[in-house]
């Protein structure tokens, strides 16, 4: 399974907002200082910067993928660096759901597992908040039957 | 035992009367001194005693005093209960089968004052958590022994089992490892120093100045290291890996050797002309004072230095079962790692995962599948371009982690679902074998299984023997 796509539409609102802020800052600083040539050059700047970052984004948020297995639970991620997890229920310490404003904005929410190993990362952001709920319980319910000790 | 210590009703007890001095000792005798200093004048020339300086040490004195009052714990069935607190009350339950680790230790005013302090170390516990601070030596030991036999599943009036001294340090060679690796760095310094002469004559003056500090220094690195780690001595028992170590203040510290997550020798560049090496154990615990969330490793000193000899036989009691043999990775993974190619090598068993990694000196990792807490493959960019991908075991702990360093993209991509399996099926058979579970004098369930003509079969010594006869 993978994230909701609310999540490349969150990620799609954050380059849009972000990059147009830019472009009127950088419009306006070049505009003033070197008339309106250059700040038509500084908008097709932050444009295609913004351009690049939505394409980086799409990829990444493509990457995100987990399955829910029997015994365990495996994540994968990445773009350049390709990450996969496979974290057993019975090794979970406990579960993070959390949700930042603009994630709140669009009803998202981050799913994280931890265990006892600091570098297990088994993180999935962008699940819509009834999926999240859910996965959460689920784990929660799995990690308890299965649990072993350290 | 430990009844002459007073504190009746319902079993409870408190810690020895001297305590508060022991734990307040060594700050109010500093601040004392410094008082007594600066009166008699040598301290700089403003005499007389001011109330000031009294307050300080009555008040840590006090609260010393305060805090062994408040203080009384006893041992309740399968859990340790410690009661703290003047005004906020702290009661802890430390169970018994979630102990990690015992720990013996004595600075040395509660050395000549007799005293111990219990540290009872569980998984994510903080590190004043299971601390009695102070008990008599014979009531801390008979406290370990029952703690430990409770562990193990067994009638908390087992006396503590014999104990098989495997190794100790000679302290000649302790010192010279230490000098050795204290030499690397000023080795560094002096090349440091050589630049700056030739480049400018006036910094050497500077440097000579300096000298007199570097030398100080490096000698309380060495001696720092040397007392602490001073008659180190490894002893196998029934109930763990016994270590002792210390010059002035000692620690005895105890391993159930089930609890070990992950073992590593370390073999340092300027070690190799001796073959001596390093072996350190990761328990979970708490690393000490850096308190962060979550689970972090302890790490242990098995042994600060040895020779390959002496580390192999302890490796087989701290892992107890067959070693799987190590390959290597293949050899494009040369235009990736240039500078670690030379060592990288991995192996698994369905038991034991095995990797060696390092630059310039040489870390063999052991995790044990039964310990795994998550299995992570990663792939760069480099690494796919060429093929390539590393695949992490993680055990509890901070760093501890066996790497499969820069193996073949379809061998690692197996080795994932490999591991991932054996290490489901290794937990499921350690969690049927384990003494807890068992919960009863059942001799040999933990036992190692028996290989022959193995010469540490002398070493490790019958689990649970010395119990049954006893």
């Amino acid at each position: 399974m993978s994230p909701s796509p609310r999540l490349w539409r969150m990620r799609c609102a954050e380059v849009i907002a972000s990059g147009g802020v830019l472009a009127l800052a950088a419009g306006t600083a070049a505009g003033l200082t070197a008339g309106p040539g250059a700040a038509a050059a500084a908008v097709a700047v932050v444009i295609a910067g913004s351009l690049g970052a939505l394409s980086f984004a799409r990829n990444r948020f493509r990457s995100w993928a987990y399955t829910e297995r029997d015994e365990d639970l495996i994540v994968e991620r990445g773009v350049m660096i390709r990450r996969l997890s496979v974290v057993p229920y019975g090794r979970m310490q406990f579960v993070d759901v959390s949700a930042g404003p603009v994630d709140r904005m669009f009803r998202l929410a981050t799913v994280k597992l931890h265990t006892a190993a600091a570098a297990s990362d088994a993180r999935i952001p962008g699940l819509e908040r009834e999926e999240a709920a859910r996965l959460r319980d689920r784990l929660a319910a799995l990690g308890e039957a299965k649990a072993a000790g350290l | 035992m430990t009844t002459g210590l007073g504190g009746g009703d319902g079993g409870w007890r408190r810690l020895h009367p001297l305590s508060p001095l022991v734990r307040s000792g060594r700050g109010v005798l500093a601040v004392l001194a410094l008082a007594g200093l600066s009166t008699s004048g040598l301290g700089g020339g403003s005499a007389g005693l001011h109330w000031y300086d009294i307050v300080l040490p009555v008040a840590v004195a006090v609260a010393a005093v305060v805090n062994w009052f408040v203080t009384r714990w006893k041992v309740d069935g399968a859990t340790l209960r410690i009661e703290t607190g003047l005004l906020r009350r702290d009661s802890r339950q430390l169970p018994i089968a979630r102990i990690q680790a015992v720990d013996l230790v004595r600075p040395f005013l509660a050395r000549m004052l007799g005293l111990a302090e219990l540290r009872v170390r569980l998984a994510g516990s903080g590190d004043a958590d299971g601390r009695l601070a102070y008990l008599t030596e014979p009531a801390a030991v008979a406290l370990r022994a029952r703690l430990l036999a409770a562990h193990h599943g067994l009638d908390p009036a087992t006396p503590e089992p014999a104990e098989q001294i495997v190794t100790s340090v000679p302290v000649g060679r302790l010192v010279g490892s230490a000098a050795i690796s204290t030499v690397a760095v000023a080795a560094v310094v002096m090349a440091v120093a050589v630049v700056i002469a030739v480049v400018s004559p006036a910094g050497l003056v500077v440097l000579a100045g300096s000298v007199v500090w570097w030398l100080v220094i490096g000698a309380m690195v060495i001696w720092r290291h040397v007392s602490t780690q001073y008659a180190f001595t490894v002893a196998a028992s029934p109930d763990g890996v016994r270590i002792r170590r210390g010059l002035l203040g000692t620690v005895a510290e105890t391993i159930p050797v089930q609890r070990v997550q992950a073992v590593r020798m370390i073999e340092p560049l300027l070690w190799r002309p001796f073959h001596w090496c390093r072996l350190e154990v990761d328990v979970a615990g708490h690393p000490g004072r850096d308190s962060a969330e979550g689970t972090h490793s302890v790490r242990k000193a098995l042994l600060p230095v040895g020779s390959p000899e002496e580390a192999r036989r302890l490796l087989r009691i701290a892992l107890p079962d067959a070693w799987p043999e190590p390959t290597r990775p293949p050899r494009r993974a040369r235009w990736k790692a240039p500078l670690s190619y030379h060592f990288l090598a991995a192996g698994h068993d369905g038991t034991l995962a095995l990797a060696v990694t390092g630059r310039v000196r040489r870390h063999t990792t052991w995790v044990p599948l039964a310990k795994t807490q998550s299995v992570r493959l990663v792939q760069g960019p480099l690494q796919r371009r060429l093929g390539l991908a590393t695949v992490h075991l993680d055990a509890a702990g901070r760093r501890a982690h066996a790497e499969f360093a820069e193996r073949g993209q379809d061998e690692a991509r197996s080795l994932v679902g490999d591991l991932a399996a054996l290490s489901r099926h290794a937990r499921k058979a350690a969690a049927l074998s384990a003494p807890v579970a068992t919960a009863g004098p059942a001799p040999g369930t933990t036992a190692p299984p028996p290989r022959d003509g193995d010469q540490a079969a002398s070493v490790a010594p019958p689990v649970n023997a010395a119990q049954s006869e006893a």
